[in-house]
């Protein structure tokens, strides 16, 4: 009596439509919060992104315009469906104002750089400099045997130069992680581009 | 006049509408404990230990609906319920408990009983509040409750450092659209999308063989009348999860009882072939999906749920609605009517039902009963037969649990109180005290294996004191006795470590504690047994029920197979051959 999946109006089919198709594409997203500055604010966020097991490449925050209100913008590394529920439970969180992926919407990005370059010689001194002001960055402390550097940029510049400072010998590096922003006005670009 | 924050936690909870708190008294939370006895307004029922205290607050709360309240000392009594805590949390069972904390200068300083109980509860919370500031208290436990009883209900913490219940404060108790202001982030959806709404009742007409499935969020949502006016207008069958129980009377001709892994077979069968799933207030648990990607294959899936994050978690829906269950369902209703609609294909939904009354013939739910040894199932009908289906059951966790899911019928929400998330053995006795504190009108079964009474077995005590006439049934196999049937069919029966061999004599002890205490050997004592405990009034009962030590709960879908792996005779014996169905 091995029955009875199905009579014959019954039909069986097998409909891949579950997790083979819901996986999507693993990215680094960038993701805006809007939070009430209540204590342990930042510990819920990370708790939450942690429990999913997923790693925050960066995160920062600072106050708002708004009194009490704190914006964090966090890079984090996942596919888009556990991204969708990591911004899902973010807004689920009672501190939470605003939980916003801004990976796909056209935004600005910026990214803070401060570098200390191992300058001992007049050579890597000038070399550094022209550097630096090719990239439109600032020196902001000097010793005998370094300069401290400062560039702001978007992930590929700040890439960029630390390509160029490495060779040098870097004895010390801070980045403060992205702070992103939507453009405003924007215009759309034509499917054929 | 200025108030002292015992006194002010004292009166918000009186605010609140709070009748009882389940707690138990410590350093920390000795002000509080001295306001509660000088004003006299709330009951208070001493657990004897804290993991007791939560169960209480949580049977309490799945029993009436209300938030349930519990209370706890710094340290070890806070980390004591952390376990209810989660088991709150994965259930949305409302729940706000209080701890003390040490004094404010104190805190991170490792002083005596100091724990980071917000931080350690952080992630089994829906929200938790470190009270810092005096004036904040009774704005703060207010929050409290709010959170926990609305959106998608849950525990919250409120941790009170001890010089925070000593100061006096000015401050007073905030009104309700106070509270609402106070949280400008937390706005539960609960009326669910009109184009949302339309799009899933035209698929309930059109559809060939729909499937109801049902979960605790429609108990959560009071929408049992809502549920059966829609099953019945649209001869929808329904099935319920563990959480879901009553929210569907499993006596209605549309029921199917429970589904997935101890799912009746006809349940599990009906989801597997439908073309449109209605999941109400359901979260697609894995012990209820089986393999996901094989569970309901054809089917459209409609999902109603208040939590957002619950939409398209485990599973990809094709029409989420965010709102309250039993809003949306009398939208679904409404537009019904507005429409004066009619199935578009009546005929097959005749054949639907007409090929799940054959499932239903051709594996009911059923078992061998024998005249020797006390089946554990035989237990069940009987309490089902003698409490005339009326009574509120409290299971613990493991065999005992799925049986008392099987073999009583539920009739009315609330009145299966199980923990069905966290899967807490020690659960049952505490959850059934509070649930009788709850509701002294209604009969209270605990139904609790061995291993899980011995865990929080000393909450006997408690409802000797308090005179709670709760009614123990153990069904007692002297096994750890769902880890066994795992090792009896995934682990070539190597039985390793469930042998319970020693156990206390359970009719003494009970005896010993105060309570009555019966035991029954042969399946001819247990009516009578049964009959005896109903008419204590006065105490507790435990009864001993010694069973057949090596029955299975069966259907069974292994873990992470397919229903249609679904086992549903016992394989061993010379009769019996192990069925596997295969399509």
């Amino acid at each position: 009596m091995a029955d009875t999946i199905g009579s014959a109006d019954l039909t069986v089919a097998r409909a891949p439509r579950f997790r083979q198709t819901r996986k999507g594409q693993v990215r680094k997203h960038i993701i805006n919060v809007k939070v009430r500055n209540e204590i342990g604010v930042l510990a819920r966020v990370a708790t939450l992104i942690a429990g999913k097991g997923y790693n925050i490449e960066s995160l920062s925050v600072g106050e708002t315009h708004e009194p009490g209100v704190s914006r964090m913008t966090i890079e984090v590394v996942g596919d888009d469906i556990v991204i969708d529920q990591v911004v899902k439970q973010l807004r689920k969180l009672i501190d939470t104002l605003k939980v916003k992926d801004i990976t796909d919407v056209p935004h600005v990005e910026r990214e803070l750089l401060l570098i200390k370059v191992h300058t001992p010689t007049s050579r890597a001194r000038d070399e550094v400099l022209r550097i630096v002001e090719i990239f439109r960055g600032k020196i902001i402390d000097v010793s005998p045997e370094t300069y401290t550097v400062e560039v702001t940029g978007d992930e590929d510049k700040i890439n960029a130069i630390l390509e160029l400072l490495k060779p040098f010998g870097i004895k010390e590096m801070a980045r403060t992680g992205k702070v992103a922003m939507r453009r405003d006005l924007f215009v759309e670009e034509s499917p054929g581009e | 006049m200025p108030s002292k924050g015992a006194d002010l936690v004292i009166e918000t909870l009186k605010e609140e509408g709070v009748e009882v708190i389940f707690g138990l008294p410590g350093g920390a939370i000795m002000e509080v404990y001295d306001a509660l006895y000088r004003d006299g307004g709330i009951k208070h029922i001493l657990a004897r230990h804290e993991q007791g205290a939560g169960h209480m607050a949580e049977g309490y709360a799945r029993a009436t609906g209300k938030v349930g309240v519990a209370m706890t000392t710094s340290g070890p009594g806070a980390t004591n319920i952390v376990t209810p805590i989660a088991d709150a949390y994965m259930d949305s069972v409302p729940i706000v408990v209080l701890t003390g904390q040490v004094p404010t200068h104190m805190i991170g300083n490792d002083a005596f009983q100091e724990v980071d109980i917000v931080g350690i509860t952080r992630p089994i919370t829906k929200h938790s509040f470190l009270v810092r500031n005096i004036d904040e208290l009774p704005l703060i436990i207010r929050k409290a409750f709010y959170i926990a009883r609305t959106g998608r209900p849950g525990p919250v913490l409120v941790d009170i450092p001890k010089d925070v219940t000593q100061q006096m404060t000015e401050a007073r108790i905030p009104s309700l659209d106070e509270v609402r202001r106070a949280l400008p982030g937390y706005k539960p959806h609960v009326e669910g999308n009109v184009q949302q709404i339309r799009k899933a009742v035209q698929l309930m007409l059109s559809a060939r063989k729909p499937v109801l499935y049902v979960g605790g969020g429609a108990v959560n949502a009071e929408a049992q009348e809502e549920l059966v006016e829609l099953a019945e207008l649209l001869k929808i069958p329904v099935t319920t999860t563990t959480q879901g129980k009553g929210a569907f009377p499993e006596n209605h001709p549309l029921s199917l009882r429970m589904l997935g892994m101890h799912g009746t077979y006809y349940a599990n069968m009906a989801v597997y072939n439908s073309d449109l799933l209605i999941a109400v207030g359901a979260r697609f648990d894995d012990r209820v999906t089986g393999k996901i990607d094989e569970f309901a294959p054809d089917a459209k899936i409609v999902h109603i749920d208040i939590d957002p994050a619950s939409i398209s978690k485990n599973i990809v829906v094709d029409i989420p609605i965010v709102g309250d269950v039993k809003i949306v369902l009398r939208k679904i209703l409404n537009e019904l009517k507005r429409r004066n609609a009619k199935l578009l294909h009546p005929e097959d939904r005749e054949k639907w039902l007409e090929q799940i009354e054959k499932w239903k013939k051709l594996h009911p739910l059923t078992y061998k009963n024998s005249r020797k040894v006390i089946k554990p199932q035989f237990v069940i009908e009987q309490i089902y037969e003698v409490t005339g289906g009326e009574a509120i059951i409290v299971p613990g966790v493991g065999q005992h649990q799925m049986w008392a899911a099987m073999f009583y019928r539920y009739s009315f929400p609330r009145q299966f109180l199980s923990s069905g998330g966290l899967g807490t053995m020690g659960f049952g006795l505490p959850a059934g005290i509070g649930a009788k504190v709850g509701r002294p009108d209604r009969e209270v079964f605990v139904i609790d294996g061995d291993g899980s009474f011995v865990m929080t077995m000393q909450e006997i005590v408690t409802a000797v004191q308090y005179r709670i006439p709760v009614r123990v049934a153990i069904i007692n196999n002297a096994y750890l006795g769902m880890v066994r049937q795992w090792q009896e069919l995934f682990y070539d029966k190597r039985y390793s470590e469930v042998d319970l061999e020693v156990q206390p004599d359970f009719v003494a002890l009970a005896e010993a504690m105060g309570a009555v205490g019966f035991r029954a050997e042969k399946p001819s004592e247990v009516k009578e047994i049964l009959r005896e405990a109903l008419r204590v009034e006065d105490r507790p009962v435990v009864m001993d029920f010694v069973v057949d030590r090596e029955e299975n709960v069966l259907p069974m879908v292994p873990p992470g197979k397919s229903y249609r792996d679904m086992i549903v005779e016992d394989g061993r014996g010379t009769e019996a051959e192990t069925m596997y169905l295969v399509g």
